[in-house]
Order: structure tokens, then sequence, then C-alpha cells
């Protein structure tokens, strides 16, 4: 029999410290849905879409009814756009918008380009398109995987990606550059994330599958205000305590909703996803190790803590991990970081030495708007040598507010919150972008 | 079996167990357990239902019990059990 303490425990968690599950995301394959006529495979995506996904909202619903645990989003991922699309790909992107409008889900995401190696016809066609397709579109969201470990960095595609990255903030200028928070570069993207902007249904992936993504950096920041002053061993065994028991029931809502809906669980995510509400940061968990603000010297190292505790404790939560499991830290969507960056303790620099040891890279990070592509690019290529020499998955999230420049705001509103716009190196790199190529894949033995 | 974990709380008054058993006798719904204490002057009350006897959906249920929240000036909130089975118990 469950005790009166551990009942009071569990809605405390929910009612006052912010744990939520993040997003229930159906992985839907769309390869069957190819056409060389690009207004037929809209069509058949549309009609594929709203046929698998039509109860997914409700079924939603219908767990957090019952479970009384808040499901903050409802999301749809797909099979990578440039695989599916043999001529203009805007079609379907607009198909795939209404398809997310008409099931009432919250994001849709995979209009996507698997080109860490090279790009075929499609990924040109479709990576050209972005910047159209994002400042038309309302639900949907784009990815672009740029590198791997096993095939190096494709640095063409880190040329243009700083490109649309720049012209997807000039023609989405009037929401501040939001166009851009529904765009991320990877490297070593993975097949089964539920979070966005980055999910996709990859092509190792079943024909449907319910991911879940779970939430709570307020429940391990709750649970650590009780060890004060102890040390580290005793930290670390307080997050995997409190990482099982957010997984336990994210698991359970991935199962309930697997079933409810006859499609089979793919994995549970094991994040910890912060919102920009107070109480909700995974900064804040940091700070109560010790540190005075995000960023402060042992940065690094908390995050690492951290990071490694979540994926302990989660892991003997659920019988299958996946997605990006670990801690993310988007700045604009988390208060202790906005904090930090308005500060000037954390600087792009600092982020990109915690993205070594987190999950997932720099993300939702403003820039001025006079940025040039070039330095874009080198973000995203060091964030890329980053990923493919240690073997995780990495990503850049920019946003260039257009306009503004170092220390003024930009406001997204939502889960996607405000961000200061934070100060880039200036010094120039276009020599160094302009090369073109691979940087070819490392080596994995004479580890140093 | 299906359970469900129904917490009431709010200022204390006479009838509030009766209110609320009552209206699951009336849907049907046979208690399994109840804990009950007075915190700071709080009534907190525990029951752990079993849903299984009732022709009525989760929803419905829920909805029920809104004359009894209203009446008496409860908070009350109703969650399938396995919510807390999965949480702490391995």
């Amino acid at each position: 029999m469950i005790e009166t303490g551990e009942i009071l425990q569990t809605m405390r968690m929910i009612q006052e410290e912010n744990f939520d599950i993040r997003t229930i995301t159906l992985g839907i394959n769309l390869l069957d849905c190819s056409d060389p006529d690009a207004d037929k495979c809209a069509q058949r995506v549309y009609e594929k879409i709203c046929r698998k996904a039509e109860r997914l909202v409700r079924t939603g619903e219908e767990i957090e009814t019952e479970f009384g645990i808040p499901i903050v989003n409802k999301r749809i991922s797909v099979t990578p756009v440039s695989l599916i699309c043999q001529a203009d790909p805007r079609p379907i992107a607009r198909a795939l918008d209404r398809a997310a409008e008409e099931v009432g889900v919250n994001f849709l995401g995979g209009y996507s380009a698997l080109m860490h190696k090279g790009a075929t016809l499609a990924d040109e066609r479709l990576l050209a398109s972005i910047p159209e397709v994002l400042s038309e579109t309302k639900l949907l969201c784009s990815s672009v995987n740029v590198a791997s470990t096993r095939t190096g960095i494709n640095m063409n595609a880190v040329r243009e990606m700083g490109e649309i990255i720049k012209k997807t903030a000039e023609m989405t200028a009037d929401s501040d550059g939001l166009g851009c928070a529904k765009l991320v570069v990877f490297a070593n993207a993975v097949e089964d994330n539920p979070f966005m902007a980055g999910a996709f249904c990859g092509v190792g992936e079943p024909e449907c599958a319910i991911n879940v993504g779970v939430s709570g950096p307020g429940v391990v920041k709750v649970a650590l205000e009780s060890v004060r002053g102890e040390p580290f061993d005793v930290i670390a065994e307080t997050i995997k305590r409190t990482a099982f028991k957010i997984t336990r029931v994210g698991q359970l809502v991935a199962r309930e909703a697997s079933q409810r809906l006859g499609i089979p669980f793919g994995i549970v995510d094991l994040s910890l996803a912060p919102t920009p509400a107070r109480g909700d940061s995974v900064a804040h968990i940091l700070t109560e190790m010790g540190l005075e603000m995000a960023g402060a010297p042992g940065t690094t190292a908390a995050l690492a803590l951290l990071n490694d505790a979540v994926k302990k404790g989660g892991v003997m939560a659920s019988n299958h991990v996946g997605g990006l499991s670990g801690a993310f830290i988007p700045v604009s969507e988390d208060i202790g970081m906005i904090e930090a960056a308005a500060d000037g303790a954390l600087t792009i620099e600092k982020l990109e030495a915690m993205t070594c040891v987190c999950s997932v890279g720099l993300d939702m990070i403003a820039i001025p708007g006079d940025t040039s592509a070039s330095a874009i690019s080198g973000i995203i290529a060091d964030e890329a040598a980053i990923g493919v020499v240690n073997n995780k998955t990495t990503a850049v999230r920019v946003i260039p507010a257009v306009g503004k420049k170092a220390g003024d705001r930009v406001e997204f509103g939502g889960l996607l919150g405000f961000a200061p716009v934070m100060p880039v190196n200036t010094k120039g790199n276009e020599a160094f972008i302009a090369r073109g190529g691979r940087i070819p894949a490392p080596l994995h033995s004479l580890r140093n | 079996m299906t359970k469900a974990l129904i917490s009431v709380t709010g200022l204390d008054t006479t009838g509030i167990i009766a209110g609320v058993a009552t209206k699951l006798s009336e849907m049907n719904i046979n208690i399994l357990d109840i804990s009950q204490t007075i915190l700071d002057g709080y009534f907190t009350m525990m029951m752990v239902v079993d849903l299984d006897g009732s022709k009525l959906d989760f929803d419905t249920i829920n909805k029920r019990l809104q004359p009894v929240r209203e009446e008496m000036n409860m908070t009350i909130h109703m969650q399938r059990m396995d919510i807390f089975d999965a949480m702490h118990r391995i």
C-alpha cells in the first residue's frame, strides 16, 4: 500500500515543483507517401498524418486527466522530408503544417535533411526552401544533420546553414526571428528524439512509434535543497533517485498512450527540459549545488554530474531509453540561464564548454543581427566538432536578432521564452568557411 | 482492478466523509481504503477506490464529484493509482 507521505510527495512534485510530461511525440513514417508529383505527395502526406494522429491529442488529454499529470505538448515527428520529396518540397511543407493544425498538435518536426556526408538534389532543394517555409508555416520544425562521428563534418552544409539561418532570421524579423527557433543544425542527430525543433522519424524507426519526453528540473532542485552542504556523492545519489521517479511516470504515460492508440512504444527521453517559469530551471539546479550563477567556474563539472546522474537514475526506470536524454540548456527557455546571460556570467564560449558534457548544444541563443553568416557557420562547425569527436549529439539553434545588438532583448513567448542578445566573437573566419569540403571522420583510438 | 486515489482537502466541517462516500456509493464505486487527518485545521483525506464496479467513465465520475466540491468548498482531486505505484514501487 502506498503511504500518505508518498502520495503527498507525488502531488507536490506536480502541483508545486512543475513536474510534467513535456511531450508525447508520435513518430510517423512517410516513405510510402513519396511521388514524383509534389502535390500528390503532399496530399498523401496530409491524409496519412490525419489518419495516424487522429486520436493523439484526445488520448493525451485523457491520460492527463486520469493520471493527474500535465502533458504539456502533443507532437508529431515524420520521416525527413528530403527523403520523400522528388520535386518542389514546399507543397509538402504546407501540407504538414495543415495536417498538424487539423489534428491539433503543438508542433510537427521533420522538415529535415540528413547530409552529414553530402547532399542529394532533394537535400539541396529542401535547404533552399527553409527560410520561406519557416516564415510561412506555424507549427512546422526543421532540422539538418551536417556531421556524424562516422563521416566527419560536411563543411559545405555548414557553410550553407550559416546563410540559411541568416535568411530565416531576416524573413521572420517581425517576430524576433522566430523562424530560427524552429530550425536546428545537428551533428549525430538521433532518429527517435521527441523534442523540437529537432524531432524527426528516422529510417530505422517502425511505421509509427510513441516517444515520450519527461521534464522536471524543479523537482531535482527541490530535492537538492534537502542535502545542502553534503558532498557530491550525496548530490549524485539524490539526483538519481529523483530522476528515477520522474522517468517512471514517463514510462507509465508512454505505455498507456501506446496501449490506447495501438501504436508501439518507442522510447522515453530522459530529459531535464526547463521552461521560462520560475522553479523550472536547470541553471538553478547548478546554483543549488553552490554556484552563484550558471557560468561561474565549476559550472561544467556541475552540469556533467547532473547529466550523468539523470541518465543513471532514469535508465533503470524505463525499458527503452533514447532520444536526446540528458539535461537541456536552452538559454531563452530557462530563467536561470536568461539571468546569467543578461548578467554576463554566461557567455557563448562557456555554453560551448557546457555542451561537451550535456544534451544537446548551443540552444535558443539570440545573437546580434549583424553577425555574419560565416560566423554562424563557424559556431556550427565548432559545435559539430565537439559532437563528432566525442561521439555525442550536438546541435546549434541560434537566432540572429535582426536590428538588435548585444544586450538587447528578444521575445518569443510561450515555452520558447525570451532572451538577452549575447555577444559573438567578431574576428573574421570567411576564408576558413569558404573552403568547403569535408572534415574527415576522427580516429577513435589513441584517445587523448 | 482500476484503482484511483481521491484526495480531499479543505477547511474541516461536519459530513465531509459522508458527502463524498454517498456520492461514490451512488455511482457504485467501492471504497478500498481511507486515511484521514487534520493538518493545521485543514481536513486532509486520501481515499483509494475501485472504479471497476461503476459503469461510468473516469471523466464522468470526476464531473459528478463537482457538486460535492462546491457544496462543501473542498478541493477534490481524483487520479489513477498507477502514477503513485509507478513512482514509489519497483
